[in-house]
Formats: C-alpha cells, structure tokens, sequence
C-alpha cells in the first residue's frame, strides 16, 4: 500500500516535471504570437479558478455563484498595486482622476494581495450569507458579485478605481522580469507556476483535516455538526480560501489581458467556470483542469474558423458567419450536459493506473466488437 | 405628499410599468421552482427569443396572425426546452439540471446571436400599445398604462385556474410533495410540462408589453430582465405567485426612484444610476439575511 | 457506447487542433490585412459597416505591388464582439495568422484594449474611428485616420453654446465606455468654460429603459440632450425620447451617423444633429459606386443596415484600406516593422480628405468636423455647415 503510494507519487512528480518542461520548451521554440500561448495561459488561469470554485462546490457543497466577484476584486487590486507611481501620477491611465494611491508594488506583491482582498472580503460577505442554504446562497453570492461589480464602477470611488474606465500599464505579463534583474519572465511560465502553486496548495488542504470535514460538510451536515465540526467556521475557511484563490487568479486574468475592466466581471463569467467545473466532474481536482484547457481551446481556437468562413479546410463563408463558433460551442456543451453528467472524471481523479485501466477496456470493447 | 407624487410621475409610471413586466416572466421563475426545485435560467432568453420571433414574424404577417403565432411558438419552445434538457435529468443531482439551464440560457443566447448577427432588432409598433398618452402631465405610452391591469388580470387568471381546476390541484401537490403525488397517481411530466408552458405563455406577453416599451431586441437582451424578476420571485418568496407579483412591482418601482434619484431628492451625482442594478441585489441580501424564505414563501424543515 | 462516443469527441477535436494549426501553406504573394471590428455587440451594426467600407476597398483593389512583386491582399476579420475582455483575444488570433498591419476598430475602448497585443507582436495598427485620445497615445504602433474627442467635444459644445444657445445640457454617457465616456467629458470641459451648466449621468451595460434618464434630463430643466452613446442604446434613446416627449435637441458625437439612427428616427418627433466624418454627397462618384456594390448582394445590404445609405465609418474604411495599401507600397516590404516605420510619413487623398499623420502620436491631422441633422420626414440626413477649426 505504502509503496503504491509512493510510485503514484513519483508519477505524480514525473507527470507536472513534464508539463512544466513542455511549457519551457514551448516557450523558446515557437514564437512568442501563437495562439497555443494565449490558449495555454488562459487555460491555466481558468483551472486555478474552477479548482478554486470546485473547493466550494464539490468538496464542501457550498453552492456559491461570487466567483467573478472575487476575480473582480482580485484583478483590480492587483492592476492597482502594479502601475506604476508615475504613472499613476500622470493623466495615462486615471485620465478623469487624481489617483490618491502613491505607492506601487511588484507582481508577487500584487498577487498576494489581489488574492488578500479578496480573502477579507469574502470573509466578510461569509458572516451573513453563509448561514443560507443552498439556492439561498448561490442567489446571495451572486447578488454579492453584482454589488462589487458596481462599486467598482461608481466614479466617487474614481480616484482610486479610475472609476469604470479601464486599468493598463501594470505589471501584465510582457512586463513581468525574473526577480532582481530586467530578463523578462518566460509569460507562460509564469501563468503556470503561480497557477500550479496556487492548485498545489488547493490540494494540499483538501487532503488535510480540514479537507475531510469539508467533505463530511458537504455529504452530510446534520452529521457533521452531530460529530463536532463547526459547521460555519469551517464553512467559512472554505469560502475565503476559495475567494482568494480566485483573486489570485483574477490578478493573472488582469496580467494576461494587459488591460481590466469591472464590466467583463458579470454572473455569465461565474456561470462559464460553473460549466467548466461541471464538465470537468464535480469533485475532480485534474477534471477541473481538463476541462479548463477544453473549454478555452474549443471556444479561442479550434473553433475560430467557424467564425472566420473557413474551417476544416471547408470555405462556406455565408454558413461560417461570426456567431456561428459561439452556436457550435454551446450545442457541444449541451450535448455533454445532457449525456456525460458526471463530466469528464466524475469526482475521481486521473491516474496513471485508472488511465492504464480505461485504455485496455477500450482495447477489450474493441476486441468484442471486432468479433460481432 | 400629492405634489411630490405628480412631479415624479413619469418615474412611478415606467416604474409600476415595468414591475407588471418583470411580474410576468418571475411568475415562471417561482412556478417552476415551487414544482422542480430548479432555478430555470433559460426562462429570461425564453421571454427573449419571443422578443426575437415576433420582429422576424410581423416583418410579413398582420399582427392578428403573428401575435398569437408569438404566444403559440413561445409555449411549444417552453415545452420543448422542458423535454430535450430538464426531462432526462429528472433523476440527476439538482446541480446537474441547474447546469443544463444554464446551457440552453446560453444555446439560446448564441443561436439569437447567430441568426441575427449581433445586431439590435427594432421591435415593431403594435397599434394601440405604443401610441402616446399623456396623464397628468406625464408624457408615456399606453402599453405603461395596460401593463399593470393586464399583469394583475392574469395573475387572478392564475390563481383561478391553480386553485380550482384539476391541473391545478395536481401543481399543488406536486410542489408540496413530489414523490407522494406520484403515488397518488398524478402525471408528473403532464403537470410539470404544463407548468412551463405556462411560464412561457406569460413571459410572451411580457415580451409583447416590455419589447413595446424598449423597442429593440438583442440576443442579452433577456438577461438583465430575467435576472430582476429572478430576483424579485425569490425576494417574494420562491414558489409564491402573489409574492413574485409583489415583489416584482417592488423591484420595478425603485430601481426607477433610484435611477431617478439625483432628481427626485435633489441630491446632484452620477453614483445614482451606477447602483440601480446593484441596488435590486443588496435588497435582496437583506431581505434573505432577515428573512431567509422571502416575503410569502413557507418554512422549510430540514429532516434528518 | 458512452466511451465510444467520447473516443468520437476526441477525434474530432485532435481534427480541429491539425486543421486549426495547420493553416501553415504560406502564399508568398499574398499579404494579409486584419480587420480588427465588432461584428456583435453594442457596437456590431457600426463595425460591420465600416469593414464595409474594408470590403469594397478590397474588391476594386485586391492587389498591391511592394517593390517590384504583385501581391494578393488577404482580409482577416477577428470579432472583438464589442467587448473589452474579448478584444485581446481577437488581437492574438489576426497576430497569429501573421497579419502586416491591423485596421480598426469601431469604438476605442477595444482598440485601446487590443493595443498591447499588437505592441508586443510588434504590428501596426490604424485606428480607423476610434477617437478616443487613448488609443494613440504614448505608442509607437496605433496610428490613426480620424479626428480626436477633444477637437469633437469642443466643436459639440460650441455648436449646443452657440448654434442651439443651451445654456444648461443634459450629458448621458455609457458605464465604462471610453468613447461616450471621454467625449462627455470634453464636451463638459468646455462647456462649462463658454459659461454653460451641465447635468451627467451614465446608464450600465444591459440597460434598456432609458424613460427615468429622459425624465431626469426634462426636470432638471436641461435645453439640449447630449448622448454620443452606441447606435444600439440610441435605438432605445430615440424611442423613448419620442415617446416621453422629450422636447429638446438631441445631440450626438460620430456613433450615430448611421442609418441605424435615421431608421429609428423616421416619422419620430425628435430633433437629431449629429457630427460626423463624412457627409454623403461629398463624393458622388464614391457614393454611386458603392451604392451599386451594396446593393448587389443580399448579406451587404443587411450588413449595411438593410439599405444603401453610406454612413461615415465606411467611407473611413475604405479609405484607411488604402492608407494601408500605400503604407506597404511605402514600406516596401510586408514586414509588420518596416510597414509600422513607413506609416508615420503616409498620406493619401482619400474620400474623406487628405489624410496625413502627425509625428507625435501619428493622429490624423484633420480640422473639419461635418455636423448633420436627421431628416425624420424623409428619413435621410441633412447637411449642415461643416465646422472647419484652425
């Protein structure tokens, strides 16, 4: 038992070695306006946030809906952090504003604190709302998210959030330099350290204690409460370790994007990461992130061509009219809704041993039917 | 008080206005939810896409045929969402049936987008609703004047036909007790079937009222209404028709004070405006904070 | 048969992925333009009329000679679907397929948002109607054809200051949009420094009832209605200032001459005027010719709208697709660098004038401002005198 455990930790290791690898190579080989780069990013930006929704959801069986919310809150914080004095102090970006934030900070600063604020204020939103239940609090939280989404916009708050203007010129990912020097850090790489991490961590606390009183919460809570685990405090440390992730990831989305807006953070987005995680399995740590890079590479670029009159090789530009990807796209997820409703990985995770397993009974189905 | 009242009428009447409309599609909301548990986010693109049939359908028909073509295609559109994506699920977690809403809200959304290439449609003048009026000073439209009567009319309607009829009898029990009413021998798909095209046939005639009030259609165009008479259902309490027409016209009512705010209480600045849509939220928080089943809706009991 | 099917799904997406990276074969003699538009949106009618514009420049002239070769100019449209968050996205896809220099786009705030992508790939971009201060400044790749908001809000103001003779206007702008947001502001500046008096407020994205803004604008005792909004909330705006009996001027920067606006204006009590690029009429070979063109397929004509109108942002277009065609004849190469560096000292006549650029921001350097009032009888436009500032 003890050494299957070690092997499948080697793998484990073995496995993220290897990603990390592919990335880095990717990285000096092709060039740096690929597609597959905006796809990679993206992709790891939105597993951080549907792992990070998946810790409320599936393993606590919180129903929130706040997600864009806290991404907001994340994005903002960071891009505030970020730009630079100077500019601040210029008409660049507060064009309509005095900033009245002197200081700037790096990106390390800013993601923790984007993720931070989030934190406190999720924190703070869990003291009333968390004592709802279920569709109560998926309402709530999402209401929450609105109310966020326009006090960034309201112009009082103009000097300090450049009211509903965009943010620019902070430490997105082309200006992001490895520590103590000017070499700019490789930008994928970066998205998915800080992703990797993030996730790793997610990870970690799942499979402490705490992970397993979430888990108790989440299949039973009269019981748990019966067995002694405090319901709200835990609930609660669920809820803000969940928002400050997704502040964390909000900060990368405002890094890969270069500019940020509150407006882009509407419930439609919560909704996009709820699909994902759904798609992904409920519960499945490696589905969530499965089913990020689908998603984002099915809509950014596997389906583009449908919108740009030409695809798979196919031209029929007056059927392949914009919208057309957006109509595709949602028929598919349609079709896996209705048909893999436990999604990709249910709520197991992928390992080399359930992989090796579902490639030989796809081989003996073969097999079987190769006979009839 | 009287004064006051009269020169701020044009803000009270878009307000009664369109809380009649919000009144309309959140009666869906709640019906659904008493009976399925399940928040039904396709319902605010459904009242949409009968937005989007009645331009493409008065472009060649006389509104005697296109309008009730509108009522009669938005209930088949109902009844088919029900069938292709809510039935299968019957027996799958709730999350999965909220996902598949979610899904057809967002099928809908692009299929509008694709057939009518993003653009904004202009929405058709029907005869009588969208001349003008004047009242009492108030410059407006007679749709802002047929909305609150017509809302109410229905709902009595409603109320009628689930109080007294044999398929409303079957609704209640259903809502009260799923599975006993299956025992009981009551046609669950028949009734729940029924029960959205019901939403449906009333988020039509919200669509007539509200697209003649805000005459262009886009494919968003049913998300921000569907989200406030969202709203307003749960502020009422889910699953209580009185309480969703209540708080609809609530909801309607202040988020036009608010917009109106800078003028109505002479308070100069923009902020107004910026918090009408988040305003309608932060009621809704505090109201679920004090009390957690909204206005009418019936007590839970957790059963261990 | 579940797993079959999932077998299915992956084939037909490893199928995507080779079609999708593939689209290696490379045509030495073509050069690629990218048409960076809204084709949805707030801002869809707009963007779709002014790659209009892109459209039929390329069909009278689908060839440009750089140096002594012949290429084939290709069009690549990416839609920004009017929307901040998604412009980058669309800036990566016309960078990926390897595009000599960007047009577009309708509205600033995506063209101020997709900058940083063409910046970093290192491709030029010409603003076709973005007019937004934003857009060029502090950069050495946005380039751009068209006035600027501070020269449009100072000519709106003195024209409600002096023509109308408002003293007090009502300023409605959209949350979060730099266009409407930006051009309110410069119109504010200066009206409150010619002495006027000014109430503004802002509508957020998804609103549709603008009744309480119209009753605001009426009860603060306001004399003109300034919204320089997208065509889509004007639809709205329209309506129901028609309906509410709105009974003062309405006002408008670039966005609403469309025929959008004259379409929901028509057989409206409204009063519209307008400033714009282009005034149709000004070229009356240009308008036949590109009458004739809309009018000879269906999907043109509905992208134009539904009717030939020629509204400003097409005849900008097209003329920005030659700006960009001299540009590489200029550069002499298709290389996005030599193109960026040839477009600082590029100038044309075009149908909206000579365009030529500054050396600081590379801003058009335009002084005429053409205003146009909405004829509700006949449903056209009505040329006023044009506004020339020196």
């Amino acid at each position: 038992m003890n050494r299957e455990k070690r092997n499948h930790l080697i793998r484990l290791f073995v496995a993220i070695a290897a990603v990390y690898l592919a990335v880095i190579i990717l990285e000096m080989t092709l060039r740096p306006t690929s597609i597959l780069f905006t796809v990679l990013r993206k992709g790891a930006i939105y597993s951080l946030v549907a792992v990070s929704m998946n810790l409320l959801n599936g393993f606590t069986g919180l129903f929130s809906l706040g997600q864009a919310g806290f991404m907001l809150l994340g994005a903002y914080t960071y891009a505030i952090f970020t730009i630079p004095a100077d500019v601040k102090a210029s008409d660049r970006v507060y064009r309509y504003y005095d900033c009245i934030i002197g200081f700037d900070t790096g990106a390390l600063a800013g993601l923790i604190a984007a993720g931070l604020v989030a934190a406190l204020f999720a924190f703070l939103i869990g003291l009333p709302v968390l004592r709802l239940k279920s569709d109560y609090l998926a309402i709530a939280t999402l209401g929450f998210a609105e109310i966020i989404r326009a006090i960034f916009q309201w112009d009082v708050l103009g000097p300090v959030t450049n009211g509903a203007n965009l943010l620019r010129e902070y430490k997105d990912l082309s200006r992001i330099t490895l520590p103590f020097t000017d070499i700019p850090f490789p930008p994928t790489l970066f998205v998915f350290i800080v992703a990797g991490i993030s996730i790793l961590l997610i990870v970690l606390l799942i499979n402490s204690s705490y992970g397993r009183a979430f888990k108790a919460i989440r299949d039973d809570e009269t019981a748990a409460e019966a067995m002694g685990i405090n319901l709200f405090r835990h609930k609660e440390l669920a809820f803000v370790i969940s928002s400050f992730f997704a502040g964390v990831s909000g900060a990368l989305l405002a890094a890969f994007q270069y500019t940020v807006q509150a407006q882009q953070f509407e419930s439609m987005m919560t909704y996009e990461i709820l699909l994902i995680v759904v798609i992904g399995g409920i519960g499945s740590i490696s589905g969530s992130c499965i089913a990020s890079f689908l998603y984002i590479a099915l809509s950014e670029w596997w389906l583009r061509g449908l919108d740009m009159g030409k695809f798979l090789g196919i031209a029929a530009p007056d059927l392949f009219r914009s919208g057309f990807r957006k109509l595709v796209f949602s028929v598919i997820i349609m079709i896996i809704v209705l048909f893999f409703s436990r999604g990709i990985m249910g709520d197991k995770e992928l390992s080399y041993a359930r992989f090796i397993s579902w490639i030989k009974g796809f081989g003996k189905k073969k097999k079987k039917g190769a006979a009839a | 008080m009287v004064e006051f009242f009269h020169h701020n009428l044009s803000y009270f009447l878009s307000g009664i206005s369109v809380g009649g409309q919000y009144a309309l599609i959140a009666i869906g909301y709640t019906m659904v939810y008493g009976i399925l548990r399940l928040i039904n986010f396709a319902h605010g693109d459904v009242f949409m896409c009968a937005g989007l049939m009645m331009v493409y359908l008065s472009a060649s028909l006389p509104f005697v045929i296109s309008v009730p073509l509108v009522l009669v295609l938005t209930v088949v559109l109902g009844f088919i969402i029900e069938r292709v994506a809510y039935r299968p699920l019957r027996s799958a977690p709730r999350m999965s049936v909220m996902i598949s809403a979610i899904g057809v809200s967002y099928l809908l959304q692009n299929a509008a987008l694709y057939f009518t290439g993003g653009l904004a449609k202009v929405y058709p003048e029907i005869p009588f609703l969208s001349s003008s009026v004047t009242i009492w000073g108030a410059t407006t439209r007679v749709v802002t004047i047929v909305t609150p009567f017509l809302t109410v009319i229905l709902v009595v309607l409603l109320s009628l036909l689930i109080k007294h009829t044999k398929i409303g009898m079957a609704m209640r029990a259903v809502s009260r007790d799923f599975e006993t009413s299956q025992l009981m021998g009551i046609k669950i798909n028949r009734v729940i079937s029924i029960t959205f095209m019901i939403g449906s046939l009333l988020a039509a005639v919200a669509s007539f009222l509200y697209f003649t009030n805000y005459a262009s259609v886009t494919p968003s165009s049913g998300a921000m209404p569907g989200l406030k008479a969202f709203v307003a259902a749960v502020f009422g309490g889910i699953g209580s028709i009185p309480g969703a027409v209540i708080g609809a016209f609530i909801i309607g009512i202040c988020e036009n004070i608010i917009k109106g705010g800078a003028s109505i209480f002479g308070i100069p600045g923009s902020g107004w405006t910026t918090f009408s849509d988040a305003f309608t939220f932060a009621f809704l928080i505090v109201v679920l904070v004090v009390k957690p089943t909204g206005l009418f809706g019936e007590k839970s009991v957790d059963k261990v | 048969m579940k797993k079959g099917f999932l077998v299915f799904l992956v084939a037909l997406m490893s199928s995507f992925m080779l079609f999708a990276g593939g689209a290696g074969e490379e045509d030495s003699t073509v050069v690629k333009i990218g048409v960076f538009e809204p084709a949805s949106g707030d801002n869809g009618a707009g963007g779709k009329q002014e790659t209009l514009g892109i459209q039929y420049a390329n069909y009278l002239t689908p060839t440009v000679t750089i140096g002594d070769t012949e290429y084939t100019v290709e069009l690549v449209m990416a839609d920004n679907e009017s929307s901040n968050d998604r412009a980058a996205t669309a800036a990566a896809t016309l960078v990926n397929a390897d595009c000599s220099v960007v047009l577009g786009s309708y509205g600033s705030g995506v063209s101020i948002a997709g900058s940083d992508t063409f910046r970093i790939a290192g491709v030029p971009a010409i603003g076709i109607t973005c007019t937004n201060p934003q857009v060029t400044e502090g950069n050495t790749h946005y380039f751009r054809i068209c006035y600027l908001d501070p020269f449009q809000g100072t000519v709106l103001a003195n024209y409600a200051y002096d023509t109308l003779g408002a003293r007090k206007v009502y300023c409605l702008a959209k949350l979060g949009d730099d266009y409407s947001g930006g051009l309110v502001n410069y119109f504010i500046e200066r009206f409150k420094s010619l002495g006027g008096e000014v109430v503004s407020e802002t509508f957020p994205e998804g609103n549709s009832d603008f009744t309480s803004y119209i009753a605001n604008a009426k009860n603060s005792g306001c004399e003109v209605f300034f919204s320089p909004v997208s065509t889509e909330a004007a639809q709205l705006i329209i309506n129901q200032a028609d309906s509410q009996g709105l009974g003062m001027p309405i006002l408008a920067g670039d966005t609403w001459d469309s025929n959008v606006i004259l379409q929901a204006a028509k057989g409206k009590n409204v009063d519209i005027t307008v400033t714009t690029f282009y005034p149709e009429g000004a070229d009356p070979e240009f308008d036949a010719a590109f009458k004739e063109w809309v009018n000879a397929d269906s999907t043109r004509l509905a992208n134009n709208g539904g009717d030939d109108t020629i509204s400003a942002v097409t005849a900008m277009g097209y003329d920005a697709y030659y700006f960009a065609l001299q540009a590489l004849q200029n550069a002499g190469s298709k290389d996005p660098a030599d193109v960026m560096e040839a477009l600082w000292t590029t100038e044309i006549d075009g149908v909206t004038g000579h365009i030529a650029l500054d050396d600081v921001n590379g801003d058009a350097i335009r002084n005429t401002v053409y205003v146009k009032h909405a004829n509700t009888e006949t449903g056209g436009w009505d040329a006023l005198p044009a506004v020339v500032v020196d």
